[in-house]
């Protein structure tokens, strides 16, 4: 689908400084209906091109309501289905329902690290700027060893 | 007095910065990672613009389930032999293995952040760095569990950077070259997807890293299931439609990628493939591979090229026939792959191997689960059909379509004329690119754009350093900017009360309406789906003109809100890749790429006329393309 939400428990996200859905969808599809007046429902969030809908879920898995579900993609898939995530800070919990009510759930670690504890240069070396032509030389100083005489004119 | 902003009279914000990048995927993750370290201490001031929101942008925006670039225990020089082989014999070597030499430092920065990497049984407890050793589903791809992938390596760029120096939610349309020089980049400039601004960024350098182009080609699924394209929908060709038209040379954009996917879901199929060991058989059950392989070996047709392992377009080649032969469905037997893995195993390894595969979808395209789920389809129990997509072209990944740039200098036998400054830079001073941008180089993958937005950001900073005191002066005024990106608006509003219904309009034409009639142009005339990706020179020709029409009617495209004003300028930038993939295609009188595309009036493989990059130039002004042949050199030997 294309995402669809859920009016008994989209909130809006009244309460944080912005609407995560819309905050978050790569392709700008999620929208608050502040008013009401493109759908009805004050306060509520909508998918504005479903069609242009990637079913990437970044808007399901931010979702702090879990009101954003997929309604797979009508002109291909058959209805009944669902598939639905929880994701955790360390992991991500899938339910798939399928259309004739087989049910399988999967546990998938997401990182090994705590969220936001990212230290991008913490035990790195600092730049040695001598270095800043020497095409053999990032940063880290981490290049994979190389076989010289693979090449026509070792 | 204070001026009101509103819809069709945006405010303007101005910034000069030293050097501006623009996008948010991967390869500029990697430029934000490696360009703070050298300009400590420099003051050089960085920004980062992108559309999105930098934790799920880019094509890696969903995830992964493998880094499909990771030498480990292989020599770079090995992985130039196989992108060259998989890309029929015609990449620049020295982008290749200067992103294999330095690719694997990016995946352990990558672990050590927190992405979780599958280790051998034993090797659990250890890093890559210490010695663990990778899950490989392929020589060159290790498995992980990439749900987080992009939101783990955003948050290193962010942090690198500093939030101060982001800017998510505005979209560059227009690279404006210099007052002074017009082969050199001066400025930048697009708008606010979310507020009533126009944004204009006046630089020393930038790198231009947006992604390949999705949607010029009409998909396979035309109404929701249009959102379900194979590559990320959000990449519309901004990259090589922004450098074309500030001048830069582009390379190998004949090349394009249809990856044989699962149908309709387009979930990845490497892992069955690789990992799991499936079989695929025509609609007869037969091994078509084992059947009709052999027709590759006719050199008249495909020269050296199926020899030895063919390359992917090959495959896809022998695939295709059997579906216009009538031969069809293809089918990947993933119950006989699962109880042959089976065989061996306890029940609780059997679960976790059917976990594996579910994870393989739900960590890149949690769609085929909804696809397999909505048809009752369990892969333990029944086989899924296979089916190539519509074409897609980029950089990255399987294709090798971008920007002709300068290479590292220290790469043995590289001729001169490959390295004329600085690494990544394009024929325009000043700009650079990574990832999808930089052509005939295809294979770099995630892992790979990562590095190549690291090697081009410390070039950048060079750059920066070198040109310290030069001031940036556009050679287009802000207010001709403004109006040029402007124009879907005031269209709409000028014309908006002339008709009853908002979409049927002689004025203008919707985004979506332009969009569909690029796809079906390029779908029908270009070697798309519709001809079993068939063309030839008059088809092309009829192509060229409708081309050209189409170009003119996008400055009556309309924008009825920012959201479409987004859509507008997407089109606009797919339109000019189009054009420059027609061109290309038409040039190169041969079939370079069977199995991606057909010229039928020269259908072979032509290594004595053709065993060359096709390089173009676009003039904005005249609107014509220069296209010319560039002389292939082998580096690395055989």
């Amino acid at each position: 689908m294309p995402t669809f939400v859920r009016t008994d428990k989209c909130d809006g996200c009244k309460g944080q400084d912005k609407t995560a859905c819309m905050y978050i969808c790569p392709h700008d599809l999620m929208l608050l209906d502040k008013d009401g007046s493109l759908t009805g429902h004050a306060m509520k969030a909508f998918n504005q091109e479903p069609e242009q809908c990637w079913e990437c879920y970044s808007c399901v898995k931010i979702c702090p309501q879990n009101a954003i579900e997929v309604r797979h993609y009508a002109d291909v898939v058959p209805l009944g289905a669902s598939v639905q995530p929880l994701r955790g800070t360390d992991s991500i919990m899938w339910t798939i329902k399928f259309r004739n009510g087989t049910v399988k759930r999967f546990k998938f670690p997401i990182r090994t690290t705590a969220e936001g504890s990212i230290s991008p240069y913490g035990n790195k070396p600092k730049a040695n700027m001598v270095e800043i032509e020497d095409h053999s030389k990032l940063f880290t100083n981490g290049m994979h060893k190389c076989d010289m005489s693979q090449f026509m004119n070792s | 007095m204070t001026e009101t902003f509103e819809f069709g009279n945006p405010e303007i914000v101005q910034e000069e910065v030293d050097i501006l990048i623009i996008g948010g995927g991967m390869a500029a993750c990697g430029a934000a990672f490696e360009i703070m370290r050298w300009t400590e201490g420099t003051g050089l001031k960085i920004k980062l613009v992108e559309k999105a929101a930098l934790d799920r942008s880019g094509a890696v925006a969903q995830g992964l389930s493998a880094i499909n670039t990771y030498m480990g225990e292989n020599d770079p020089a090995d992985y130039v032999r196989y992108v060259r082989n998989d890309l029929m014999g015609i990449i620049r070597e020295d982008l290749v293995y200067d992103v294999g030499r330095h690719v694997d430092d990016s995946v352990h920065n990558f672990e050590e952040w927190g992405l979780p990497i599958w280790k051998q049984p034993g090797d659990e407890d250890k890093t890559l760095v210490q010695g663990g050793k990778p899950v490989r589903s392929g020589k060159w791809q290790i498995m992980i569990n990439g749900e987080s992938y992009k939101w783990i390596v955003a948050e290193a760029a962010k942090k690198a950077l500093g939030l101060e120096n982001i800017q998510e939610r505005v979209f560059i349309v227009r690279l404006v070259t210099d007052k002074n020089d017009p082969n050199r980049v001066a400025g930048a400039a697009g708008f606010s997807v979310r507020d009533n601004k126009l944004y204009i960024y006046k630089f020393k350098c930038c790198l231009l890293a947006c992604g390949g182009a999705v949607n010029v080609f009409r998909p396979r699924s035309i109404g929701e299931g249009g959102g379900r394209t194979w590559y990320a929908v959000w990449n519309a060709g901004s990259t090589y439609s922004m450098a074309a038209e500030c001048g830069a040379e582009m390379t190998m954009m004949e090349n394009r990628f249809v990856p044989a996917r699962f149908k309709d879901g387009y979930g990845p199929v490497g892992a069955w493939f690789l990992l799991f060991k499936a079989k695929v058989a025509n609609g007869l059950g037969e091994d078509y591979n084992a059947i009709h392989g052999a027709e590759l070996k006719e050199t008249k047709r495909f020269g050296k090229y199926g020899q030895g392992v063919p390359g992917t377009c090959l495959r896809n080649h022998i695939m295709i026939n059997e579906m216009k032969e009538g031969r069809g469905p293809i089918l990947m037997d993933t119950p006989g792959a699962m109880a042959k893995l089976a065989e061996k195993m306890t029940p609780k390894e059997v679960k976790h191997l059917e976990a594996e595969a579910w994870e393989d979808f739900l960590d890149m395209t949690i769609a085929q689960c909804g696809m397999w789920a909505g048809e009752n389809i369990e892969p333990d129990k029944q086989p899924s059909e296979i089916m190539p997509t519509e074409p897609y072209l980029l950089g990255s990944h399987a294709g090798c379509a971008g920007m002709w740039v300068s290479g590292p200098t220290d790469i043995p036998g590289a001729p001169k004329e490959w390295s004329w400054g600085y690494n990544r830079m394009t024929t325009v001073k000043g700009l650079f690119t990574a990832g999808d941008g930089v052509g005939a180089s295809g294979h770099k993958f995630s892992s790979g754009s990562h590095v190549e937005g690291r090697i081009a950001a410390k070039a950048m900073v060079k750059f920066a350093l070198d040109n310290k005191a030069w001031k940036p002066e556009m050679a287009r005024s802000v207010d001709e900017l403004v109006k040029e990106i402007y124009q879907p608006v005031k269209t709409f509003l000028e014309h908006k009360d002339y008709t009853t219904a908002i979409d049927i309009n002689p004025h203008y034409i919707t985004p979506k309406m332009l969009q569909f009639r690029l796809q079906k142009i390029m779908d029908e005339y270009c070697a798309g789906v519709a001809t079993w990706y068939q063309t030839n020179a008059k088809m092309l020709e009829i192509c060229e003109k409708k081309l050209e029409m189409i170009k003119e009617d996008s400055l009556k495209m309309r924008a009825k809100d920012l959201h479409e004003l987004l859509r507008a300028w997407e089109n606009y930038h797919r339109i000019i890749t189009a054009e420059c993939h027609m061109k290309h295609i038409q040039f190169r009188e041969e079939t370079r790429y069977p199995g991606y595309y057909y010229r039928m009036d020269h259908n072979y493989i032509d290594d004595e006329n053709w065993k060359c990059f096709v390089n173009s130039r676009y003039d904005r002004d005249t609107k014509k393309w220069e296209m010319k042949k560039v002389p292939y050199v082998q580096l690395i030997k055989d």
